[in-house]
């Protein structure tokens, strides 16, 4: 029964898999349109934010906690002190993404009948700082110095080996808030993965204010009336960032393999690897012929491809299913919002065309370390 | 009405002794007016206004997590000030020092204070960041102290990944080499990035493995005794510095952008 468990939780984390399904779950937890409002509403998704919701969702996760404990596979990686703050993590994003989704909907409702959100009062009706606030921050801070004294007598800090240059542990891991952009690695070189998208996610979020027009939803939990803005932050966030962390933790084992979580970490497991340029597939598998010599000829499908995304697609967008937006929010914010947010689709694109055809690269120019 | 002195409690006649209405000019705060001048007239306290709306103290609002993401920062460098005492940025002393830390120190959990609370910090700057999203809080006027937070995060993450390296175990030299090996990628300026050959004058490459910015970095080809030294005083100073600098800007603006953000 339990092996049974443990064997489809296996199959279900492969990044295919698990990636697959929260992909399509992110649209159906978030609903971005009403097509999706209406199947979230026929399943009932929506009850994830109330408070059986919220049962079930700790219950679970303490549940595949504790199974993972007494695994002696999964123990190792879930017992290393530097994980628990994912442990943390995981436990503490799911409940205040609950608790600010349950006000949301609380606060919909009353949107829906006309009355003003629930943290509404009288301008004039004020409390003072001294001491309703103060008090509440005095209390609040012991509480976690208390927390952060008893974690820190009960874990003790990891102290590995002394640091050798010359011993390479597999695998070698990033510290957990980065594992993320490691993970993307895998998808990405490292100028992308490394560098250019790191600096995307920065500018991007940073870009929010100005790219998001909608002035509703300002210093309230609101759902309805930001649902696009919320759908596309929760898959950034939730998705392409901690969920690729967790990935990066719990299911990366040496050679950067993949590996289930109650999976033994098998430093000779044998995958694979076959991807085949871009170029490669035109020239050698299309047309049966070498490929050329002149790089920009070999390469010239792959950076049309890329043009075509980044340049061209948002054209046709902005004359089509955009064009409302387009005309709402001008030519610079419509370009940054392109920008970014079609660079954040591409990792989810080129995930599955590595997963379904082995692609290694759109553009591959090594000579250059240019790879995309 | 004034009480005589034997029905005074010790507070309030503390509160009118010469030493305390010196430090504290409006004396016990009890009434409206002291109550609103003791946040008025603390330089700490002033941070926040002296009234606000009811929402604004509710911990179902603020999830406290700004704030206690400030009490983390505060609490980093007291217990980073103390692990200072006894830690050297040297190859040869800095593991060692970290063993006579636990082993020797008494009551030595600072370390293990250090450690947990940088990575709670990680997590409380997130979860600040996920209650203003869902508040829509980053909406004008606040769009510019949104970009400071987003700034702010990314100091945060950068201090916890330069704190790392400084145990000078395998943990750290191998998780930092992991890290800092994405800048050979840079672009330009990076000596395995796209487009650092074209920085070259002639057959002369100026972007290689000793000129980059990996390289400016590390202090070195590689993780060793100069990239321990820099990360150090990155760690110590020169981050906690421009932390400190956009925290300043982050709360001052806070307050200019009308305050903590609620429903009109």
């Amino acid at each position: 029964m339990i092996d049974t468990f443990k064997s489809v939780i296996d199959a279900l984390s492969t990044p295919t898999v698990s990636f697959t399904l929260l992909s399509i779950f992110t649209p159906l937890v978030f609903p971005p349109t009403d097509w999706f409002d209406k199947i979230n509403r026929k399943f009932g998704i929506w009850r994830l934010w109330t408070k059986p919701g919220l049962y079930t969702g700790m219950g679970f996760i303490t549940f595949f906690f504790v199974v993972g404990y007494f695994d002696p596979n999964f123990n190792i990686t879930l017992t290393k002190p530097d994980n628990f703050p994912i442990i943390l993590m995981i436990y503490s994003m799911f409940f205040f993404l609950w608790l600010g989704m349950s006000k949301a909907y609380v606060n919909d409702e009353r949107i829906d009948k006309g009355l003003k959100p629930v943290e509404y009062n009288d301008p004039d009706d004020k409390v003072l700082v001294w001491p309703d606030l103060v008090y509440i921050e005095f209390i609040s801070l012991i509480l976690f110095m208390v927390f952060l004294i008893v974690w820190s007598i009960l874990v003790a800090a990891p102290l590995e080996e002394p640091a050798n240059p010359a011993t390479t542990p597999n695998p070698s891991k990033a510290p957990w808030y980065f594992l993320g952009l490691q993970e993307m690695l895998v998808y990405f070189d490292p100028w992308l993965a490394g560098i250019v998208f790191p600096m995307f996610i920065i500018f991007g979020m940073m870009a929010i204010p100005y790219m998001d027009t909608n002035p509703k939803g300002d210093g309230y939990y609101s759902f309805k009336e930001r649902r696009i803005g919320i759908f596309i932050f929760m898959y950034g966030w939730l998705i392409l960032w901690l969920f690729l962390i967790v990935i990066g933790t719990f299911f990366r084992g040496p050679n950067w393999n993949f590996f289930g979580p109650f999976e033994y970490w098998d430093p000779h497991k044998v995958v694979p690897l076959n991807n085949v340029n871009l170029s490669e597939y035109f020239w050698v598998k299309m047309l049966n012929t070498g490929l050329p010599s002149n790089i920009m000829l070999r390469e010239s499908l792959g950076f049309i491809t890329v043009f075509a995304y980044m340049f061209m697609f948002p054209i046709f967008l902005a004359k089509t299913w955009f064009k409302d937006l387009f005309a709402k929010i001008g030519p610079v914010r419509y370009t940054s919002l392109m920008l970014f947010g079609l660079s954040m689709f591409s990792l989810p694109i080129k995930m599955y065309l590595r997963w379904f055809f082995n692609l290694k690269y759109i553009i591959a120019i090594p000579e250059w370390f240019f790879n995309i | 009405m004034a009480k005589n002195d034997k029905q005074k409690s010790l507070l309030e006649r503390l509160g009118e002794s010469q030493v305390w209405k010196s430090i504290i000019r409006s004396g016990v705060p009890k009434t409206r007016r002291q109550r609103m001048h003791a946040i008025l007239g603390s330089v700490f306290l002033h941070l926040h206004p002296a009234r606000l709306p009811k929402h604004a103290v509710k911990v179902g609002y603020t999830w406290c997590m700004g704030g206690l993401s400030f009490f983390l920062f505060i609490v980093l460098t007291i217990t980073g000030i103390l692990l200072m005492f006894y830690y050297r940025p040297t190859v040869e002393y800095a593991y060692t020092d970290i063993i006579d830390l636990t082993e020797q120190v008494p009551l030595g959990i600072m370390r293990e204070l250090h450690r947990w609370g940088a990575h709670a910090m990680v997590l409380t700057v997130w979860l600040h960041m996920l209650r203003v999203f869902m508040t829509g809080s980053y909406k004008p006027p606040r769009e510019f102290n949104w970009g400071v937070g987003v700034l702010l995060m990314t100091l945060t993450l950068f201090l916890s990944f330069t704190g790392y390296l400084l145990p000078w175990d395998q943990l750290a030299i191998w998780a930092v080499t992991v890290g800092t090996n994405m800048a050979r990628a840079h672009p330009f300026i990076g000596h395995e990035g796209p487009g650092a050959s074209l920085l070259a004058i002639g057959d002369i490459n100026l972007v290689h493995m000793g000129s980059d910015v990996r390289f400016a970095l590390l202090g070195g080809r590689f993780v060793g005794e100069a990239t321990l030294l820099r990360f150090y005083v990155l760690h110590c100073i020169a981050v906690p510095f421009i932390a400190m600098i956009f925290m300043a800007v982050h709360f001052w603006r806070i307050r200019k952008d009308g305050g903590i953000s609620g429903p009109l």
